[in-house]
């Protein structure tokens, strides 16, 4: 298992693996807002949660196909299939490097973000922390959704389709807990919420995600 | 003659919207058959 | 004598084009009856006409859901028991369910302009119901992506199970997130919440209507997809003799 977390890493930091995509994509689209929306800090700040929640969500979008395609197209995923290691497992370690790979900088990176739309300092905690635990919510449904396209000629935008509409619950809960901490409340209920629905994702859809796959290298 | 009062225009706009969408929706049903039953029976000829 | 016989696609085919004539006629019946008496209700005192828009809005929104809950029951069966008429007939009742969501956004949107004032508004039961379109948007979208019919069927079958969990959640989500404008569940066994029965009456027309209509499409539209499935093997068995 940590063999395959740290193959999936290897291949995806290499040149061309489309490291750091997600995290310029997020940077573009926190720079594009402003242009969009005015450069008054009031209002940048009122909608800067919202912003700031979508552009993570669309950057790990951004890189979902990769979590299976490459292993489809040379047949280590058929290898993965049929290895000693349940292919639940092996979801979960590709979902779990996705997100290290993506979500995880996300995290990181978007407090910066955050002071470049003028959110409230008081609302920084609640932006990494509900970053934090929702986005492997994100990975996990992420690769439940490219387990179920990986086959297909058309599979991105059937992709985005598929699991923008899963993303809502998590998005509703993530970005509430920051607005509410930029309003100077308490996010922790939201936050709470974000946890169990993250909980929940990530014991039960590697089996989803693994059941699709097996339907897909039948 | 049917009372609607003020609220006539957005009533029959939306009885005509969900009438036309069923009635699309009934069209679209109907030809798929007829088209698939066509289908079938060509094939089941050139076979026979 | 048991349900699962009509797993069996030519008993299926015997007894759906028995059964047609019967609930396409009633469902045309009460339709009529219904959707006539719905017109001709008088007006309310405080909504005016508009009350009228509820005999196609509230049977519209409610068959959604329930076509929705039908395609988790014949995925699950399909999932289970691998009965391929249930596949089919998931299949079938997708493009009716989203029709009914479109009816029911649409007819709300225009219900709502001169009650609320506004075309749209970001209310609980208008955001999930536009999420419920999306799912269906998404579930429709994989059965014409995936080419092997019974791969599409297992993976709609998976994706229509985890829709449920989510479409569900989003619901309460949603709630949480705004508290809304509209009104409860019209039709509610709580007295004092019921509507006059002056509206009611055709209002239970309209639903039984819309279901029977949706029976009727959905027998018609799993015969189609039986019938192109026989078709394609047919020609599949040419080819390689």
């Amino acid at each position: 298992m940590i063999a395959l977390l740290v193959r999936d890493l290897r291949l995806a930091t290499r040149a061309g693996g489309g490291f750091g995509l997600g995290l310029a994509f997020f940077l573009i689209v926190c720079t594009l807002v402003p242009f969009g929306v005015g450069p008054e800090g009031g209002t940048l700040a009122r909608i800067a949660p919202g912003i700031l929640w979508v552009g993570a969500l669309l950057a790990c979008l951004l890189s979902l196909d990769r979590i299976f395609a490459l292993d489809w197209e040379d047949g280590s995923l058929d290898l993965l299939a049929t290895a000693p290691l349940p292919l639940e497992g092996a979801v979960a370690i590709k979902a779990a490097a996705h997100w290290v790979t993506t979500g995880l900088p996300l995290v990181l990176a978007a407090p910066v973000f955050g002071v470049l739309l003028h959110l409230p300092g008081a609302a920084q905690p609640w932006l990494l922390a509900s970053l934090a635990i929702g986005t492997p919510a994100l990975s996990m449904l992420g690769a439940f959704g490219a387990a179920i396209t990986v086959g297909l000629r058309r599979g991105g935008l059937l992709l985005s389709l598929l699991v923008l509409p899963l993303y809502v619950p998590t998005l509703i809960f993530g970005a509430e807990a920051v607005r509410r901490g930029a309003a100077g409340g308490d996010g922790t209920t939201p936050l709470v919420f974000l946890a169990g629905i993250t909980l929940a994702v990530l014991a039960a859809m590697p089996f989803a995600a693994a059941a699709a796959l097996r339907v897909n290298l039948r | 003659m049917i009372e609607l009062g003020k609220y006539a225009g957005p009533v029959l706009a939306a009885w005509a919207v969900s009438l036309a969408l069923l009635a699309l929706m009934v069209a679209q049903t109907l030809l798929a058959d007829a088209r698939a039953r066509r289908a079938l029976e060509q094939v089941e000829r050139n076979r026979g | 004598m048991s349900i699962w016989e009509y797993a069996n696609p030519v008993k299926f085919m015997r007894t759906s084009a028995a059964i047609l004539p019967w609930v396409a006629g009633g469902a045309a019946v009460s339709l009529a009856v219904g959707l006539v008496w719905g017109f001709l209700t008088p007006l309310d005192y405080k909504q005016g006409s508009t009350v009228k828009i509820m005999f196609l809005h509230v049977p519209a929104a409610m068959m959604a859901i329930n076509i929705w809950v039908m395609m988790l029951a014949a995925s699950l069966v399909w999932l289970i028991r691998r009965h391929h008429v249930s596949a089919l007939a998931a299949k079938a009742a997708a493009p009716v369910g989203a029709v009914m969501t479109v009816i029911a956004l649409l007819t709300g949107a225009i219900w709502g302009q001169p009650m609320w004032g506004t075309w749209w508004e970001w209310d609980p039961r208008l955001t999930a119901f536009l999420i419920l379109f999306l799912f269906y948007l998404g579930y429709i979208a994989l059965w014409s992506a995936v080419d092997n019919p019974d791969s599409a069927a297992d993976l709609t079958g998976v994706l229509c199970l985890v829709g449920s969990v989510f479409a569900f959640l989003s619901r309460y989500a949603v709630e949480f997130w705004n508290q809304g404008l509209h009104q409860g569940a019209t039709v509610s066994v709580r007295p004092g919440d019921r509507i006059s029965s002056a509206y009611s009456y055709p209002l239970y027309l309209c639903m039984l209507g819309f279901f029977l209509l949706f029976v009727t499409l959905l027998l018609i539209r799993t015969r189609t997809e039986i019938r192109r499935r026989r078709t394609a093997a047919l020609l599949a068995r040419e080819v390689q003799g």
